[in-house]
């Protein structure tokens, strides 16, 4: 009987499949794994595409994304700049701002004073990376990571920025990565969602994230990320209630089984054989999710490198630490947000705050994963929504200052997943306010990644409603020059 | 035997992607043309798929100067080959067109493999030959050209039609080799057609009147009954509000809440009296205009400040304007008229014959509000944004009387209004707010239908009475399918939103046709609508589906057996409370809180606003209907969106319908679901009856039907060994009956607990929550 129902639920696949093309081509190659015949002899162009899939040979399996919600200042972090220094409490020259426009908090300023950063900066590793004292453990692994401080977005507020790093479009209803990633290449295990969120708060001046972030847009559902809680709930819903236990669920979900396969037999209907396996399937993460997101057996030597924090439940350790636990476990994409980084006053104060909550545990991460030797098939990113500006919002005193928001050029980094380790790539003014040298924008940004993940951006599309979408919209070129 | 089945699946299925269209698969799988090629079924998806990109109605992105949309343009002489033509009428061998797609060279052929567009199929290729050699007709497409009832079709089958509307679909099942199923069971169809009508299961009363009425009226006269109750409306609304992006909250980052539940309210009214479908758009559109506006009509007005306002400090104003009339055109355009336009804000439509300056005539008609794009940060924020309504308690008892109480003595809702004098609207280059270029005029898409200026007037009003002209070609068409929809679970159009180019094709044009204008005919009467509907031979069959039926016709498009598929999100949770008797039926008012678990508003705020963290509510507010349930934008509800509920973010005209594990999950341990079965347990066991009938009465009221003796058997053993384990406290029976705050009953634990768990078992059954 396990096997036909394994049929029907695959069958039911294939006729969504087909019928919507929305089930994910990576679903759709696990099924052709199991039954060979399945998409053998056909013509269709929609069939070439899974046959196409992924385009080439991936460099990364799985991504671990680590969001630094509110926007990091590059200044006060990676993009060193003396001359702010010397020239502190002077206006920005017009002859480099040229006009551009402003956000609602600073465009009533007469004012555009220059802020250097307090905080020293030491250059690291082979590529010589500037990186503030904040970030000590950062610094510690440069060696790993690639500085791109060239990237730039469009928007200038938090909502449509994140919004565009997520899902390509500033507004709108569209895919996120992490679905448009479960869309193509499918789930790697099947007891866990191929895409899994994490929240966590700083002290800092915070900006909410929402569910529009990683929602499957006009995907099909299966592909919406699932938000993981600190709670005792991992995945909602999941736990059974009081005094049902495993072998009490156990017998209920096989006379529910019973019940439900002899309403297939007189109906006939595939979603009745469909839902008797996602009954299992659910059944099987009863088990798998808290396993995976027990982290109390952990060894003292991880403990030690995330920090004592990862022990605490929700905090951004803690999510690094599972995210490595997910990703291993077979996860396609772990997005994790940071909220606080949205500095508009006292970025000094702020900014220390933040930088000690995510530091350690940011570096762990990646020198976890590669003494497990999967450094190289994960590809990890830290970075925010944009930038900062190198001028003060508010009032400006010798150690004191806001940066106001700057989408014309930032600083994120990645590691792993076949991205060059140990360089910096991109350069931008003496100011930090244009780019002067390789620029990268979001959709090149995106069509990098998917190009780690083995996918063309280009032909990773959607036909919703008679247009053909991709995350990247109509634009996007790959970065090579930090392709390994 | 399965692997043929299968491969039988997938070539049916994969000729039907091939022209987006089910009605040419045989044509094109089974290899054997149509005897007249049709531009509008065969050619234009076609077309519009693989060749409209580069040479279509997008005049910038024409490539080499040729057009094929327009038969002038595809006919010329080709600009880059002089003394080639890309189409000779009657000639498929001397058109080039023909030649470059059935080349294999990459330099010559097209679709070329730059545009990462799929090459055409042999017989797709044979197709277009055809036609050609047919003389190349085109034709303007389908859903512009104004309804007509075709006459009647005759069908061998004459037996079975009930009314009009199954001849069609009998014509047509004939066509496919597909003949109806038997009428479906008293009881299954009693359950399909309450859930269909009301969102809810019918009552133990109304079951068993109805298997006891034997008359032939029977049928009909519950029909009506379930029409005529309240909860017909809410039912209705529930699609409505996905239409009106309707929410509690006003989305983006801070997301404090709104008050525009007086809106809903009006809507789930509106159904309930039947207002008719023209006037229920015209107030919708421009009730604030009308020379009778009172405060009804201009609350209806709310459905287009529905959408989200940013309350993010250093937004730009006009950035947001735009964006929230960018919002009300396009669920205008998608939501009423059918049509995907979005594109045309940044360029001219690759597909559809609207270009950008079209589409920001269309723009110019909802530009003239007044209001602004940020009236401030959360510090300041208000339950409406101007322009405002102002409701008071006075109001309550005149033409508001569907209002049932107030928040406070004064409230306000965002609704329309006009500026006096004329704001200028400009093509927005590229769609944003600061490169306008040309200036343009209000006019909505002359390629749809004219605008009589003499008839109308150039302002919301004018683009309400276009809107609902009998003559708008698309109007009734578009609703009729929704309805079709709601009840079938696919319209007879399949992109419910898209009726344009690259839109699926009709299944039944001439059903489509013949029952919108019956409509238009019956004065936009929707409850005649939708009783049509469910009164037909073709709604009241049985929805057994046979492997013969599954294999040639999967998704039932030419619906050979009666809909079967899992209930939209509110229903599920108000099966729930109907079925335990927990459900509060009372209409509207503001929105409510019911159980969530913890820390989710917690984890993903900003802190700011009155919504930072969930205050979950109690009492009877724990057991309204699931489409009052408190939407916030950027957390929706997370048991509604796990069954497909939309998130509310932007206009939506149709959900898909999944099957997940997280499904499962909310059914197993959803303290809703748990609630309720015990208090079902706690009555059942305070009843004087055996436990076999109590486990029957639970069974009727959630499945809606007497269970099978192999059912009862089930259910009875599953009993007696549950009851066995909490009489031996080998389990604490309280434990499974402390859950949640309904108020107790005194009865004996051990029973209760072990009837707890069979209702559970029963609720997670899939029928329970599946129209059947």
């Amino acid at each position: 009987m396990e096997k036909e129902q394994l049929e029907n639920g695959l069958n039911q696949n294939r006729r969504k499949f087909l019928s919507k093309l929305s089930l994910g081509i990576g679903s759709a190659a696990l099924g052709s794994l199991l039954i060979p015949d399945l998409f053998k002899g056909g013509t269709s162009p929609e069939e070439e595409l899974f046959a196409q899939l992924p385009h080439f040979a991936p460099k990364a399996k799985r991504i671990i994304y680590l969001f630094q919600n509110g926007a990091p200042s590059q200044l006060d972090l990676f993009d060193y700049k003396p001359m702010l220094q010397k020239m502190h409490g002077e206006d920005l020259p017009e002859s480099i701002r040229q006009g551009q426009r402003l956000t609602g908090m600073t465009s009533g300023q007469s004012k555009f004073p220059l802020a250097g950063t307090i905080f020293d900066f030491k250059q690291y590793g082979q590529s010589r990376a500037w990186i503030s004292d904040l970030l000590p453990h950062t610094a510690s692994i440069a060696d790993e990571l690639c500085f791109v401080k060239s990237i730039y977005t469009e928007a200038i507020n938090h909502d449509p920025a994140l919004t565009f790093f997520q899902t390509g479009a500033q507004v709108g209803n569209r895919p996120s990565m992490g679905a448009w990633l479960s869309y193509g290449l499918g789930s790697e295990n099947k007891n866990l969602p191929a895409f899994c969120v994490l929240l966590s708060k700083g002290k800092g001046n915070g900006q909410g994230v929402y569910s529009k972030l990683w929602t499957n847009g006009f995907l099909d559902s299966v592909h919406q990320g699932v938000q993981f809680s600190s709670g005792d709930d991992p995945v909602l819903y999941l736990n059974n209630p009081e005094g049902m236990d495993r072998a009490e669920r156990r017998k209920m979900l096989d006379h529910l089984a019973a019940l439900n396969q002899e309403n297939y037999e007189e109906f006939g209907d595939p979603e009745i054989a469909a839902k008797i396996q996602q009954y299992e399937l659910a059944y099987r993460m009863q088990t798998s999710v808290p396993e995976l997101t027990n982290l109390k057996n952990e060894p003292e030597s991880i403990v030690k490198m995330y920090g004592p924090e990862c022990m605490i439940p929700g905090t951004y350790a803690a999510n690094c630490l599972l995210a490595r636990k997910l990703s291993e476990g077979g996860v396609r994409f772990v997005q994790l947000y940071h909220q606080g980084w949205d500095a508009h006053d006292n970025l000094p104060g702020q900014i220390v705050g933040q930088c000690k909550d995510v530091d350690q545990s940011s570096a762990a991460l990646v020198m976890d994963l590669k003494q497990r030797g999967l450094l190289d098939e994960t590809l990890v990113i830290w970075g925010g929504e944009f930038g900062r500006t190198n001028y003060c919002q508010g009032k400006l005193t010798g150690d004191n200052y806001g940066r106001d928001h700057h989408p014309r050029c930032f600083t994120i980094w990645m590691a792993g997943g076949g991205i060059k380790p140990g360089m910096v790539y991109g350069e931008t003014d003496e100011f930090g306010y244009n780019i002067t040298e390789n620029p990268v924008h979001v959709n090149d940004f995106h069509a990098t990644v998917l190009n780690q993940m083995g996918l063309d951006h280009e032909k990773l599309i959607y036909k919703h409603l008679g247009r053909r979408y991709r995350l990247t919209d109509v634009a996007g070129k790959v970065v090579k020059g930090i392709i390994a | 035997m399965y692997t043929r089945l299968i491969t039988g699946l997938l070539s049916i299925a994969f000729a039907g992607l091939i022209l987006s269209m089910p009605g040419c698969k045989d044509s094109t799988s089974s290899g054997a043309l149509p005897e007249t090629v049709s531009y509008n079924f065969h050619i234009r998806p076609l077309m519009s798929d693989r060749c409209f990109a580069c040479h279509g109605p997008d005049k910038n992105k024409v490539k080499a100067g040729l057009r094929l949309d327009i038969p002038e343009l595809a006919f010329a002489e080709l600009k880059e080959s002089k003394g080639k033509f890309a189409i000779v009428p009657g000639k498929p061998e001397e058109s080039e067109l023909v030649k470059r797609i059935s080349s294999t060279y990459p330099t010559y052929q097209m679709p070329s493999p730059e545009s990462h567009l799929p090459l055409l199929t042999e017989n797709e290729i044979e197709l277009v030959k055809k036609w050609i050699k047919q003389g190349a007709k085109f034709e303007k497409l389908w859903s512009f050209i104004p309804p007509k009832k075709a006459p009647l079709p005759k069908a061998k089958n004459d037996e079975w039609p009930k009314n009009d509307l199954d001849l069609f679909v009998v014509k047509k099942m004939e066509e496919k080799g597909l003949k109806p199923n038997e009428g479906a069971d008293k009881e299954r169809l009693l359950k399909r057609v309450s859930l269909d009508l009301t969102g809810l299961p019918p009552s133990l009363d109304l079951m068993d009147r109805f298997m006891a009425d034997k008359s032939d009226e029977a049928y009909e006269k519950v029909v009506d009954e379930l029409m005529n109750s309240p909860a017909y409306g809410e039912r209705m609304a529930v699609h409505w509000l996905d239409v009106g992006r309707y929410s509690d909250s006003y989305g983006y980052q801070d997301d404090n809440i709104r008050t525009q539940w007086p809106w809903r309210d009006w809507v789930i009214h509106a159904f309930n009296e039947n207002l008719p479908y023209d006037k229920f758009l015209t107030w919708q559109l421009a009730g604030d205009m009308l020379p009778d506006a009172d405060k009804e009509k201009i609350l209806a007005t709310g459905f287009l400040r529905n959408h989200k306002y940013t309350e993010e400090g250093g937004v730009i104003d006009e950035e947001y304007r735009v964006e929230y009339i960018l919002d009300k055109t396009k669920t205008f355009s998608k939501g009423i008229l059918g049509l995907t336009v979005e594109c045309a804000q940044c360029h001219d439509h690759k597909y559809d014959p609207i270009s950008q300056k079209d589409y920001f005539r269309m723009f110019a008609f909802f530009n003239n509000t007044p209001e602004v794009g940020y009236e401030g940060d959360i510090s300041v924020s208000k339950p409406a944004k101007a322009p405002r309504l102002e409701i008071t308690t006075a109001d309550l008892d005149g033409v508001l009387s569907f209002i049932r109480q107030l928040e406070k003595d004064t409230m306000m809702v965002s609704v329309m209004d006009e500026l006096d004098t004329l704001r200028k609207t400009y093509v927005l280059n590229r769609g944003q707010y600061d490169s306008p270029t040309d200036e343009v005029r209000p006019e909505p898409l002359s390629e749809v239908m004219g605008f009589d200026t003499t008839a109308y007037p150039r302002n919301r009003l004018g683009l309400a009475k276009w809107t609902v002209d009998k003559s708008n070609p698309l109007t009734a068409r578009v609703f009729v399918n929704q309805v079709w929809q709601m009840i079938f679970g696919q319209g007879i159009v399949k992109t419910a939103g898209d009726f344009g180019m690259q839109g699926d094709l009709p299944s039944h044009p001439e059903l489509l046709d013949w029952l919108a204008v019956d409509f238009m005919e019956n004065g936009w009467d929707i409850k005649y609508l939708v009783k049509q509907i469910v009164t037909s031979a073709t709604y009241m069959q049985s929805s057994i589906v046979s492997k013969e039926k599954l294999a040639i016709d999967p998704d039932n498009i030419y619906l050979s057996h009666g809909p079967r598929f899992r209930l939209p999100a509110e229903f599920v949770k108000d099966l729930i409370l109907a079925s335990s008797g927990l459900l509060v039926n009372k209409i509207g008012g503001p929105s409510v809180k019911a159980y969530q678990p913890d820390g989710l508003w917690e984890a993903a705020t900003s802190g700011r606003g009155v919504l930072a963290t969930y205050q979950q509510d109690h009492g009877d507010d724990l057991y309204r209907r699931g489409m009052y349930t408190f939407i916030k934008l950027t957390l929706p509800p997370p048991a509604l969106m796990i069954f497909d509920g939309s998130n509310r973010d932007q206009c939506e005209v149709k959900r898909p319908q999944t099957n997940t594990p997280l499904q499962a999950l909310v059914m197993m341990n959803d303290p809703t679901m748990l609630e309720a079965s015990r208090v079902l347990a706690e009555k059942l066991a305070e009843e004087q009856s055996g436990s076999e009938d109590k486990i029957t009465k639970a069974f009727r009221l959630i499945v809606c039907r007497v269970p099978k003796e192999s059912e009862k058997d089930l259910l009875n053993s599953y009993f007696s060994e549950q009851l066995g384990i909490y009489k031996s406290q080998a389990i604490d029976p309280s434990e499974v009956l402390n859950v949640g705050e309904y108020p107790h009953l005194e009865v004996e634990k051990s029973e209760a607990a072990a009837l707890a768990n069979v209702i559970q078992l029963i609720y997670n059954m899939e029928e329970s929550i599946t129209k059947t």
